[in-house]
């Protein structure tokens, strides 16, 4: 992978929240995220359940439920999402971004062929593009790896992996330049997750698509994407090249995380299976001062009340922890 | 070597389907257990790996073969199988599907106790097994229900259900795939731990590589019904013999320094067990002319290869039998 020149990022996040009504008042999923993509980067967006990855993820092409408030801004070209009117953002949607989600299963039309569900992708996005519906719809069948006769297929007819490969056919109907992928293949065994890891690889050089790829599965992310960033509590804790995060994480909880991905045939992790003591915390209950203090392994008196910001701790790296802040 | 704690012997578990078809999802496994041992169960899903390990606790009935635990096959009347079901314990993947929303946390673990007969002293047992489990102190968790537990405490409960009983043999299938990495460690650590202080046996049942090396003593590849590898951790992760648990390797994102052997297709129709070696369609070996070089081809399309005994095997036709011998 060659690093992309710098550019004017394609996505840019600033200072995004989202927060969702509960009876016990607004529940804070996302607390303030920026990040930058650059055109055919990949991002990799790491964390646990309830972190706010997802939040993230659907506040970006506003898909997000009734109710949940959305503040902070998502520039797509420079263009911000949250303040485009109706028309605008579905022309953005497919053509601008796109988004697969897991679970495959359950995003297709049960008893609508494979074809059709795409064909009418292609026609709701008028695009320049030249010929028939149809012959679109096996192009890009074919360059997910599916033979062209597939459309003809209801999604029961195929495999976990074939409906996955269908749906980000789907995500690439209208040419995209950034592809959304929340947690594309968790719910795939692991040779056919290799197979979808290596097909979006292929893609993003290919079609110099950008990827901002969202996982809990740590080295998933490293193998697939360039640059990593680590969320705890609604937050990003640390942030860089995703090989250097990961062999040398700044953060405790990156550490932690690091360790839970153990390197098979590294004596370190034989019969020695590493966690986190405790649980991620309760949104609606946010410790005090560091959200990660409680399970911190090197908190000190001052992480009660100190809440860190992202700070610079190396090159083209930062993380939100008391041990970078200069002394 | 003493006698195993259980021992399958040529064991062969059969469903028929809607459209008359037999599935042969256990198609001739003969496998040991020592007393204390930690042994992983791998391979990709519709292997057969799970109905393997409900038939070891009794939940499938195999149309031929045995379960044999200490020397006595298992029997299938009321009784009989009474009383292994207290030796034989099974957790399961999901603790909330495991759990009874409306049962306490003391009352999800007392029910073993009560249907067993063993009440006296069930307090004690209880706290015992609940403290051991690293749900301490005990009586805090006691009137606790499930939604006010998170997924980690969740596990540690069915686990301590299971454990109230003392049993010889834990069967866990995929005990931590639910849970998030950063409490993933600990559960493995408590399992480690619990055999250590009790002696219990676990077979654990997984498509995760890096658990097997976390804490397996040794390692069972799966593949289609049979078992095709199998040997210390040491051996199969660092020495994989079988064509298919060096690609499975390959595959896991953590083995930096192996070229992934990603093998196309999903794991074949257990209605349709190719005839040969039933790996021989998706084998690197034969699809690549290795194995025609070897002058094996013919074998592979037509000869089913078995499992030699001894320590580090496989049931592949490039395999030499015995270890030291010319391949």
């Amino acid at each position: 992978m060659s690093a992309p020149v710098a550019t004017e990022p394609l996505l840019s996040v600033r200072d995004l929240h989202v927060s969702y009504p509960t009876d016990a008042g607004r529940l804070p999923a996302v607390r303030g995220v920026s990040l930058d993509l650059a055109p055919g980067d990949t991002l990799g967006l790491a964390g646990e359940s309830g972190c706010g990855k997802s939040s993230l993820a659907g506040a970006l092409l506003r898909l997000l439920p009734r109710g949940a408030r959305v503040s902070g801004e998502v520039l797509l070209e420079g263009e911000d999402v949250l303040t485009m009117k109706p028309g605008r953002l579905r022309a953005v949607r497919w053509s601008g971004m796109a988004i697969v989600f897991q679970g495959a299963l359950h995003s297709l039309n049960p008893v609508q062929r494979i074809g059709g569900q795409i064909g009418e992708a292609i026609e709701l996005h008028p695009s320049d593009r030249k010929g028939k519906t149809s012959t679109r719809v096996g192009e890009l069948l074919e360059l997910v790896g599916l033979p062209a006769r597939r459309a003809r297929d209801y999604p029961h007819q195929l495999s976990g992996g074939q409906r996955q490969r269908v749906l980000i056919a789907l995500a690439l109907a209208c040419d995209p330049k950034l592809l959304v992928a929340d947690e594309p293949t968790t719910a795939l065994d692991v040779m056919v997750q290799a197979q979808i890891l290596r097909l979006l690889d292929d893609l993003q050089e290919r079609l110099g698509l950008a990827t901002l790829f969202i996982t809990h599965d740590l080295s998933t992310l490293v193998a697939a994407c360039r640059q990593l960033a680590v969320m705890y509590a609604g937050r990003i804790v640390e942030e860089g090249p995703s090989e250097e995060v990961f062999a040398h994480p700044k953060h405790p909880y990156t550490r932690a995380l690091a360790a839970a991905f153990p390197v098979i045939g590294d004596p370190a992790f034989r019969r020695n299976p590493s966690g986190l003591a405790g649980d991620p915390p309760d949104p609606r209950e946010l410790p005090t001062g560091c959200t990660f203090h409680p399970r911190c392994p090197v908190a000190r008196d001052a992480c009660t009340s100190l809440d860190v910001e992202l700070w610079p701790a190396g090159d083209r790296r930062r993380a939100a922890c008391i041990e970078v802040l200069p002394a | 070597m003493s006698a195993p704690l259980l021992e399958l012997r040529d064991l062969h578990v059969q469903f028929r389907n809607r459209n008359g078809s037999i599935a042969r999802a256990v198609d001739g496994v003969d496998l040991q257990l020592a007393e204390g041992e930690v042994l992983a169960l791998v391979g990709e899903s519709g292997c057969g790996k799970t109905t393997l390990a409900r038939t070891i606790v009794g939940l499938e009935r195999p149309v031929s073969g045995e379960v044999r635990h200490r020397d006595a096959p298992l029997r299938y009347d009321r009784k009989g199988s009474k009383a292994y079901r207290r030796q034989v314990q099974m957790v399961f993947q999901d603790p909330s599907g495991s759990l009874n929303p409306r049962q306490t946390v003391y009352e999800a673990v007392a029910e073993g106790l009560r249907i067993h007969g063993l009440g006296e002293g069930e307090e004690e047992r209880v706290a015992g097994a609940l403290a051991r489990s690293g749900l301490r102190p005990p009586e805090r968790f006691f009137t606790r229900y499930p939604y006010e537990l998170s997924g980690g405490q969740r596990q540690r409960v069915v686990i301590a259900g299971a454990m109230v009983l003392e049993p010889s043999l834990l069967v866990a299938d995929e005990p931590v795939s639910s849970l998030d990495a950063s409490v993933r460690g600990e559960i493995l650590a408590l399992m480690q731990r619990l055999v250590q202080e009790t002696g219990v046996t676990i077979l654990v049942v997984t498509h995760d590589l890096g658990l097997a090396w976390n804490i397996a003593d040794r390692i069972a590849v799966m593949y289609l019904g049979r078992i095709v590898e199998q040997g210390t951790t040491e051996q199969v992760l660092g020495a994989p013999q079988h064509p298919y648990t060096r690609a499975l390797l390959s595959v896991v994102p953590e083995s930096h320094n192996m070229d992934p052997q990603i093998l196309v297709g999903e794991a074949p129709d257990p209605t349709r067990i190719p005839p040969g070696c039933r790996f021989h369609l998706r084998c690197p070996l034969y699809a690549s002319g290795e194995a025609e070089r070897l002058g094996i081809a013919d074998r592979c399309q037509g000869e089913d290869p078995t499992l030699p005994a001894g320590e580090h095997v496989a049931a592949c036709h490039a395999v030499p039998d015995r270890e030291g011998a010319p391949a």
